[in-house]
């Protein structure tokens, strides 16, 4: 009896917590959670396609069930295509948690639509690998808004058949991209700028591009001709990932920016290869967050530690296809499972940048100058797809 | 006692309540009609023209750039851009054009399949040909798109065609777009003008021919003019679907976009709902201002 009215009180003690961080909420997010409750019966989750599997999808791939069992949460997912399109649903409020790439966190940890994380009430989180903790994709004034799904880098994918000799350098897609005129492809996203910003980095340094995503004008000015003069090359842009898939296949493209998990399901007889070129790459790391405004928080602080379990999140990542957060995943995924994704690789991790938001303050830490925002980089983009 | 004097004394207030009402209406006529209006005005107004005012309204919000939240207020930002920006202007004029490419496409194949239906075709063969015209519309839209996304690709049927003979498919293109968007929409333009030949007695035909003419100028001077406000009808229908095309152009097209595609990168990508209700604004004029110029034909009766 006495324990239940404890717990009792501990849930109406966070729920009241939760109530004041909906009111703070104006710019951090308002308070951490300081310990859990009662599982309420449902949580409502926000994700990347294939990241909360039910076996709907495919009957082999379900680790939605076993959460549903194990805590009495009921899950509701939605999947979203593009990071803009999370920020969007994110935002009326329906969901308690999501699961949200680096170009979309910062946002949502400035909009106020997420709240700090208390990662002792995240058993799992100790789990994670460390370079994935406390970056400045998740982590904001010393406070973790998100923990770890999985991360991985955007590829250069190329047709073997085609593209000769193979490529080892982005400059097959930007200085040399004329010789596969029509045959390009590149991910249609503002973010994508990024791509072109590190391959200035590496190739015109008196530009003085020390982080893709801080551009001050003259910068992002220099990477926007570099996309212009791309276009004209450019056969297609590509957000759905089937549709690159289908693409590659049949040869409409054969050169072009790529996840692995693209590169995976592309049958073998188009010839495809994908390779981290001597730049270095792009990419994301995905990070589970808690809505401010979250109905089920003890369901979603649930949800959060059982994704970075070893054996959720094996199944997770590995059937999205990128690497897992944790390395104790490796046990539970198919053999190669982390040698292909590279997992736990750190000369492979470093080269890659994280997509992350392009704001004002220069995340390189220049303060002589103002960087591009995101609004900046997407008015941008639309004018390089004219 | 009391209880059922009651009652009674209530049915005979309700049935003159209701006797009265009914004297009411039948003495007055127009308030019947402002009843029986009032539902389908009301909800005309709430979901039609509501909608369209707070599309014109957003349009002169603005977004706080970082949160993304909307900033309600009165700025004239949005339109400044839609006519300084050249990227605006040339994505409108594209559009306008794939409008027009795919009407008279559509209307120079539609005039012979639905003149062969009308006037030539037996009644058996007519209703074969009206259903396997309505067929494809039976299909998925998305089907039906990313059919022509294989048609057109580089292992395609074109490809395979055309190769041969020294050409090429037009690959993932304006041109491929057009070609869809011409096969999506082209239902829409046979129907009307189908229906209009219908009416065209063959008597007419016939006594045009006793008098002379050939079979080109009684097509011209008879057949067109009876049927131009179908022939306009199903432009309508191309011309409007096609200015607010975005998938198909993304299936197909290519990288290019049309002004389908910036409203819908403005609300899922930037995030910039005011400005996508400006640059929805610019289809909505060009189509007011085409049907304000069709209307004197007589079109709009035949839709």
């Amino acid at each position: 009896m006495r324990i239940t009215a404890t717990v009792k009180l501990l849930a109406l003690g966070s729920a009241a917590v939760l109530a004041l961080s909906g009111c703070t909420s104006s710019n951090n997010g308002g308070n951490m959670l300081q310990s859990l409750g009662d599982n309420e019966k449902t949580v409502s989750l926000l994700g990347w396609p294939g990241y909360a599997e039910d076996g709907t999808t495919d009957p082999a791939y379900d680790w939605v069930t076993p959460f549903e069992t194990a805590t009495g949460c009921d899950v509701t997912f939605k999947s979203y295509g593009t990071s803009d399109e999370a920020i969007t649903l994110f935002k009326t409020g329906d969901y308690d948690a999501i699961a949200a790439s680096g170009d979309a966190t910062l946002r949502l940890i400035a909009g106020g639509d997420v709240q700090p994380l208390n990662t002792e009430l995240i058993p799992n989180y100790a789990g994670v690998y460390d370079f994935l903790k406390n970056r400045d994709f998740n982590t904001v004034d010393g406070m973790t808004y998100g923990v770890p799904h999985g991360y991985g880098a955007n590829l250069l994918m190329y047709n073997t058949k085609v593209v000769t000799p193979a490529p080892t350098s982005w400059s097959v897609v930007f200085d040399g991209a004329s010789k596969y005129k029509g045959k390009v492809t590149a991910y249609d996203s503002p973010i994508y700028i990024a791509d072109a910003a590190l391959y200035l980095m590496k190739h015109n340094t008196e530009l003085g591009i020390t982080n893709p995503y801080a551009l001050d004008a003259t910068q992002l000015a220099a990477a926007v001709d570099l996309l212009k003069a791309q276009k004209a090359n450019v056969g297609e842009y590509w957000s759905d990932y089937l549709k690159s898939i289908q693409s590659f296949t049949t040869g409409d493209s054969v050169v072009g920016t790529t996840w692995q998990v693209i590169k995976n399901y592309t049958p073998a007889e188009a010839n495809v290869e994908a390779i981290l070129p001597s730049e270095g790459a792009t990419g994301w790391s995905d990070s589970w967050m808690v809505s401010s405004k979250a109905k089920s928080p003890n369901c979603a602080y649930a949800w959060l530690n059982y994704i970075d379990s070893p054996e959720a999140n094996a199944a997770a990542t590995e059937y999205f296809g990128e690497a897992p957060a944790t390395p104790d995943a490796c046990a539970f995924g198919s053999k190669d499972f982390c040698a292909t994704y590279n997992a736990g690789d750190v000369e492979f991790e470093k080269q890659i940048w994280y997509w992350t938001t392009p704001i004002e303050k220069c995340l390189d830490g220049r303060t002589d100058v103002k960087c591009t925002d995101y609004a900046a980089w997407t008015q941008a983009w639309l004018e390089i797809k004219g | 006692m009391k209880s059922s004097s009651g009652a009674r004394v209530a049915a005979n207030a309700e049935a003159t309540l209701a006797h009265r009402i009914s004297t009411t209406l039948y003495s007055k006529p127009k308030l019947r009609l402002r009843l029986l209006l009032s539902a389908p005005v009301t909800w005309l107004g709430l979901v039609y023209i509501a909608a369209l005012l707070a599309l014109l309204v957003t349009a002169f919000f603005t977004v706080d750039s970082f949160t993304g939240n909307l900033v309600p207020g009165f700025s004239l930002e949005n339109f400044a851009s839609l006519f300084t920006n050249a990227l605006y202007s040339t994505v409108t004029f594209r559009t306008i054009g794939m409008a027009l490419a795919v009407t008279v496409v559509d209307v120079l194949l539609a005039l012979p399949i639905a003149f062969y239906m009308a006037k030539v075709a037996s009644p058996r063969a007519r209703g074969i040909l009206v259903i396997s015209i309505l067929m494809p519309l039976w299909a998925s839209y998305l089907v039906k798109a990313y059919a022509w996304r294989s048609v057109l690709s580089n292992v395609g049927i074109f490809a395979w065609l055309l190769r041969p003979i020294g050409l090429d498919t037009p690959g993932y293109s304006l041109i491929g777009a057009a070609i869809t968007l011409g096969y999506l929409w082209l239902p829409y333009v046979i129907l009307p003008i189908y229906a209009s030949l219908e009416k065209v007695s063959s008597n007419l035909l016939e006594a045009s021919s006793d008098l002379g003419a050939r079979t080109w100028s009684t097509l011209r001077r008879v057949v067109f003019p009876l049927i131009l406000p179908g022939i306009v009808a199903g432009s309508i229908f191309s011309f409007s679907l096609t200015m607010g095309d975005y998938i198909t152009i993304n299936i197909v097209g290519g990288a290019n976009q049309m002004l389908g595609n910036l409203v819908y990168s403005n609300v899922g990508v930037a995030n910039n709902l005011p400005m996508a209700a400006a640059i929805a604004l610019v289809p909505v004029i060009i189509m007011f201002g085409y049907l304000s110029a069709v209307r004197k034909t007589g079109a709009l009766d035949n839709l």
